[in-house]
């Protein structure tokens, strides 16, 4: 069987500089206005990986110059089973703004969201920089500081989940608010493709998965994050904070839910949604 | 169900059983077939496989997922008999093609225990308590019914689909491991195929056991010393064929794999 995949970072724009800076604007108000839009390739079917990529890094250019700190990355699509649903060979990635930053046991706006959904992820602090290409498992682990839990609050800006992969990349993939355990682990000492999670939500078991969801080991997410950012010409820098996409299924919440997941070894996170 | 319906009922699933065949649904067949009756008929069973020669070693728990147990519109678990001859050691073939149905594999914890649990009133202290070990387990269950096309009494008349199972080689001390917490990895021919965590049954693990204990109690009935406690899959149940390598890896337990012939 072959399956048509599509490479997301074929360095070719269809958009002109202008349209990329006005859909830029147009999906950063959508975000910061709680305000659901229709998926860019419905007006825009000609969007290129290029231009979409381009437009999540203006947006990043649009918080950065009104004074937001970029504090970390995330990976989305990080399942080998998504991905060919998709007919693409890699994740996405997005940037993670400093107001998106919630305290273990802190509250959420909910009001400040649109369809709010949650994952358990395994979070890695980087020590020296990683520069795609050939970036491996090998490297990422001897670039890590620690892991971390997290809880990933996901919120697509398209109207009802329609989407598609590129419009879901200029949406910065997802990102919204994300919330970090206490407790951390030397990659030595920690088996991170069996590492467990359980997510509850109201008391409840929602969610259970292991860290092999996660593109088979966590790590490898990081170095096709840092291959990918590559092919850019960027880097991920030493001390960058990555998420490195969901164990468990995307779990929708709602105002009123009080969430807690626990890690294997690493403690638990929790967060109300008000 | 009647006296003679029920040794009927377990003696057409010892026939079944050895001559691999399928059953129409018991469900179908007697609108009056309570949970009760069920656990009699496979009482039946497994007496006719003990006096064929087989031992009885230790007990399964099944239905403790929620997927599973919405599946059967049950909200309790179930159990059945574990005997010697259903047991295969990691890297032993496990000829499913000449002793299994429709087979299916699970991912489990299973409990070996050093002393005796008599409910009611077992706790999950004590079940810790009374555990020498876990280990990782992969069970294939097996219906003797026709195309799985089960009811909650017909698992349990059917030994709770009761097949196979295999032990890994590592054995740990169940206070060394969070047992809800602990990830779970399935793979099958070398691709990961499912993930999960302790909790996906019951809660934990250790709540399976003790709800074993608990029920039986009820019977009079008590989990022995030295007996092995298969506690219910973490992972949604896989179709298997003769051919199939599988893994499953538990965090902070160990492995263990089977192939299929």
């Amino acid at each position: 069987m072959t399956v048509v995949t599509e490479t997301p970072n074929e360095a070719v724009n269809a958009l002109t500089d202008e349209q990329i800076a006005v859909l830029a604007e147009h999906v950063e108000n959508a975000e910061l206005k709680a305000q659901d839009i229709t998926k860019i390739t419905t007006e825009y079917p000609q969007m290129t990986w290029k231009d979409a990529y381009d437009i999540q890094w203006a947006i990043r250019a649009r918080k950065e110059a009104r004074g937001n700190k970029i504090v970390g990355m995330k990976m989305g699509l990080t399942s080998w089973a998504k991905m060919a649903q998709m007919g693409v060979e890699t994740p996405c990635y997005g940037f993670l703004a400093d107001y998106f930053s919630v305290p273990d046991g802190g509250a959420i706006q909910t009001d400040q969201l649109i369809h709010p959904k949650i994952e358990a992820e395994i979070a890695f602090v980087t020590n020296k920089p990683l520069k795609g290409p050939g970036v491996h498992i090998g490297d990422v682990l001897n670039a890590t500081e620690f892991v971390i839990p997290a809880v990933e609050v996901i919120d697509s800006r398209y109207e009802n989940f329609r989407f598609d992969l590129k419009s879901v990349v200029a949406d910065n993939s997802s990102s919204t608010r994300f919330i970090t355990g206490g407790m951390m682990a030397d990659v030595k000492d920690v088996d991170l493709k069996t590492l467990g999670v359980v997510m509850e939500i109201n008391g409840e078991i929602v969610e259970v998965g292991a860290g092999a969801a996660v593109l088979g080991h966590p790590a490898s997410s990081v170095a096709m994050l840092a291959n990918m950012l590559g092919e850019r010409g960027e880097e991920l820098p030493a001390g960058t904070f990555v998420m490195t996409g969901g164990i468990t299924a995307a779990v929708t919440v709602n105002k009123g839910d009080s969430i807690c997941v626990r890690y294997q070894g690493l403690g638990s996170v929790s967060a109300r949604f008000v | 169900m009647n006296e003679q319906q029920i040794l009927q009922a377990g003696d057409e699933l010892y026939q079944a059983l050895i001559k691999r065949e399928t059953l129409r649904p018991f469900t179908e067949r007697f609108d009056d077939i309570s949970i009760e009756d069920a656990y009699h008929i496979s009482l039946r069973m497994v007496e006719r496989r003990v006096a064929a020669g087989e031992r009885i070693i230790g007990k399964k728990i099944g239905v403790t997922s929620k997927a599973v147990q919405n599946m059967l519109n049950v909200h309790q678990p179930d159990f059945g008999y574990l005997t010697d001859a259903m047991v295969y050691n990691q890297g032993e073939e496990m000829p499913i093609s000449d002793r299994l149905i429709q087979p299916r594999a699970e991912g489990e914890i299973a409990f070996i225990l050093k002393k005796d649990l008599m409910g009611p009133g077992v706790t999950n202290a004590d079940v810790l308590a009374a555990t020498e070990c876990v280990m990782p387990c992969f069970e294939i269950v097996d219906s003797r019914i026709e195309n799985w096309q089960i009811k909650i009494q017909d698992t349990v008349a059917d030994n709770a689909s009761c097949g196979l199972f295999v032990l890994g080689d590592q054995a740990v001390d169940p206070r060394k491991v969070d047992l809800a917490t602990c990830g779970m990895v399935v793979e099958k021919n070398g691709s990961i195929l499912s993930t999960g965590a302790g909790a996906a049954a019951l809660g934990s693990p250790v709540n399976c056991v003790a709800w074993l204990a608990n029920t039986l109690g009820e019977f009079g009935i008590g989990l022995k010393a030295g007996e092995v406690i298969l506690s219910g899959s973490l992972v949604p149940l896989e179709p298997v064929v003769a051919g199939d390598f599988m893994t499953v890896s538990i965090g902070g337990i160990g492995s263990a794999s089977v192939k299929f012939v």
